[in-house]
């Protein structure tokens, strides 16, 4: 009893710094059931079996810890080289100066904050409904407190094969925002979208997106979790997949004080296919988590998870994944691999794999490990005149292959590598000076 | 070319004394062989020279046209125009093979303070070098030596010899593993490199690969020594008689 009273108080503390928006219409009504799924549940401690490994305290602050503002100087902003549609939030709020004509996008696209009102929406179906969804077996106070309090986001819908990219783009520049947001995203039956998302958003980031793909609905994720050092951020992509529907999501993080990524995801229709994967690099005080649930509840269907994290100078890691296969879902395919390399012996990795099958026709693997970077690698390397750190970097490349592989644009693919190939670069010559 | 004075050289993890006094001098142009029965030091001579860690040089010294080796970081000595092909090439998932070549070209001519070969350059002078080792795309697209045949491999680092075009060769039991027609293709392929002024040390437990490398002088080591140098004809006596007479009369 002790706990929950606790969680209530953490809760009520957190609650009494927020402002919940404006309540009428089909949004105040999900914003309302939200908030009642959050007092039920209080906020996370680490005695939950899911926060066990990350510590939620600067996330449950009523204020977001203090975070300095990165200038990254001369680097480009991410997917520079791509013709995409750009959305901007500053500090989590919507920039229209910066971002382009929401009217030309080619997809439908509205301002959460401007859809409220009306009695009916396509998004109603979806918004909170998803993230309702996904709170069971395991909970997730702060997707319900996202969708109780989010002061923006984007409601997007995809009914044909959209044209170019959309980028929603997040900019921090406050020490001390706390930014939620709230996406929804419906791909209809038999339509294309991809969505990428860039930027640190604020000192203290809270996002939700949740996604429906339609019948044969295919949708691509690429994420650049930005470079600010001190930045927080707890993330949940929730997505449902109706038949023959793909879903791939790929996130790049490097740096950032606390960041849990969650991903939720329901295979609901057969043959459809789910694809999560993530590739970190860590520094110094740095605590990344990924924290994935993948249900299959239909037959035929695949799905994997990639995950790799590169850790120095105390650096933790963190996975949860989990494969949940209900009964019936015969064929399934499900593999799941999560490896860490550790580049001293400070850092740590913690993992969690977990599969849970109700059904006796099926394939699932999973496996884990942490290793030290391969000295004898390094040293044919080095013999072949490639120094120490750039023969390194070259190995740190290697390990993050398989996870940046994941995303099947060549040319977005190829943005990630080189972001990433100029982090360690930059890397490099900072620690060999 | 390459001087070797006195070397001695111990495990650093453990009190092993591996070499007890190694001198050789290998002149430019020259190609010298050392041969010796298993455990006589010989692999630990050429990772030394490359600066492998966990050996312990306590004293001696290694010159490589004037410059102190033993001093340099590995990619330093291959700057230098040091090149060791080794007896287990390493295999690196991830990293593709010619993206590997590119960037250690590219490296040893950032440090020599040369211009870096252009893409289209570097691509033109590794398809022509590549086709002489039998090296075909595939080769060449795949991750460096994973899942390569053992003769792949060889032809693989003598590939990177050819590109790197080092002053000083080390090949390292590079018959190993090798059938005849394998161990021809290598071989033409390190002749191919031999022009006066390249000097090369073959490491070898056998004769055979002396019969496509021949050798100006050769060495036998044993017990971290050279015990005797002669002439090609003295890898035919081992050929003949095994180590054990060698050892014997030494004794």
């Amino acid at each position: 009893m002790a706990l929950a009273a606790a969680k209530e108080t953490a809760l009520a503390a957190r609650e009494a710094a927020l402002r919940l928006p404006e309540c009428s219409g089909w949004l105040g009504a999900a914003r309302i059931s939200a908030r009642a799924r959050l007092a039920a549940m209080g906020l996370p401690a680490r005695r939950d079996e899911y926060w066990r490994y990350t510590d939620p305290a600067s996330l449950n602050a009523p204020q977001a810890p203090v975070a300095a503002v990165f200038r990254p100087g001369d680097e480009a902003p991410a997917f520079d080289g791509i013709d995409r549609f750009r959305i901007v939030f500053v500090d989590g709020v919507f920039d229209a100066a910066a971002s382009d004509d929401l009217s030309l996008a080619g997809v439908e696209i509205e301002r959460l904050s401007q859809a409220g009102g009306s009695d009916i929406h396509w998004a109603q179906g979806i918004y909170g409904v998803l993230e309702a969804r996904g709170q069971s077996p395991v909970q997730r106070p702060y997707a319900a407190l996202n969708t109780a309090y989010a002061t923006d986001g984007v409601l997007i819908r995809a009914t044909g094969r959209a044209t170019r990219p959309i980028a929603l783009v997040y900019v921090h520049n406050s020490e001390t925002s706390d930014a939620i947001l709230h996406h929804c995203i419906k791909v209809e039956a038999g339509a294309e979208l991809t969505v990428l998302e860039s930027g640190p958003a604020a000192a203290r980031f809270c996002k939700v997106m949740e996604v429906d793909i339609a019948d044969g609905g295919r949708f691509h994720h690429i994420r650049v979790q930005g470079r600010d050092h001190e930045r927080r951020a707890v993330t949940h992509v929730f997505a449902r997949l109706g038949a023959e529907a793909l879903f791939k999501s790929f996130t790049l993080t490097a740096n950032g004080r606390l960041t849990r990524n969650e991903a939720v995801i329901e295979l609901c229709g057969p043959d459809s296919v789910a694809h999560v994967a993530g590739a970190a690099v860590g520094d110094g005080d740095f605590h990344h988590d990924d924290t994935v649930f993948i249900t299959h509840a239909a037959e035929h269907c695949e799905s994997r998870q990639v995950f790799k994290k590169v850790l120095m100078n105390g650096a933790t890691g963190v996975f949860q994944g989990k494969i949940l296969v209900k009964p019936g879902a015969q064929k399934t395919d499900g593999y799941q691999i999560s490896q860490s390399l550790l580049l001293d012996e400070d850092s740590q990795f913690l993992a969690k794999p977990e599969l849970e099958i109700y059904a006796d026709d099926v394939k699932c693997s999973h496996g884990s490990t942490s290793g030290a970077i391969d000295e004898t690698a390094l040293f044919y390397l080095q013999s072949r005149g490639v120094p120490r750190v750039v023969a390194q970097s070259l190995l740190v490349q290697a390990f993050l292959a398989e996870a940046i592989d994941e995303v099947a644009d060549e040319a977005i693919a190829e943005d990630i590598r080189g972001r990433l190939e100029a982090w360690l670069a930059r890397h490099a010559a900072k620690a060999g000076a | 070319m390459l001087e070797i004075k006195n070397l001695h050289v111990k495990l650093e993890e453990e009190d092993k004394v591996i070499l007890r006094g190694i001198d050789l001098k290998i002149g430019p142009g020259e190609v010298h062989a050392i041969m010796g029965p298993n455990g006589s030091g010989k692999s630990t001579l050429s990772y030394v020279l490359a600066g492998r860690e966990g050996y312990e040089v306590t004293e001696g010294s290694a010159m490589l046209e004037g410059q102190e080796l033993l001093e340099m970081e590995p990619e330093e000595r291959a700057a230098a125009g040091l090149f060791l092909a080794f007896q287990y090439p390493v295999e690196i998932p991830g990293v593709g093979n010619m993206t590997f070549l590119r960037t250690a070209v590219n490296a040893q001519r950032k440090a020599r303070g040369e211009e870096e070969l252009s893409a289209a350059d570097f691509l033109k002078v590794v398809r022509e070098k590549a086709k002489g080792l039998k090296i075909d795309a595939d080769m060449l697209k795949r991750p460096v030596n994973v899942g390569f045949s053992g003769g792949e491999k060889k032809r693989n680092e003598i590939l990177q010899m050819a590109m790197l075009e080092p002053r000083m060769c080390i090949l390292d039991e590079t018959d190993s593993g090798l059938d005849v027609d394998a161990m021809k293709l290598v071989s033409d392929g390190v002749n191919a490199l031999r022009d006066g002024k390249r000097s090369f040390l073959v490491i070898t437990h056998y004769q055979r690969l002396l019969d496509h490398i021949r050798p100006d002088v050769v060495h036998i080591m044993a017990g971290g020594r050279i015990i005797r140098t002669g002439g090609p004809e003295l890898a035919l006596e081992v050929e003949t008689n095994g180590y054990a007479d060698i050892l014997g009369e030494v004794g």
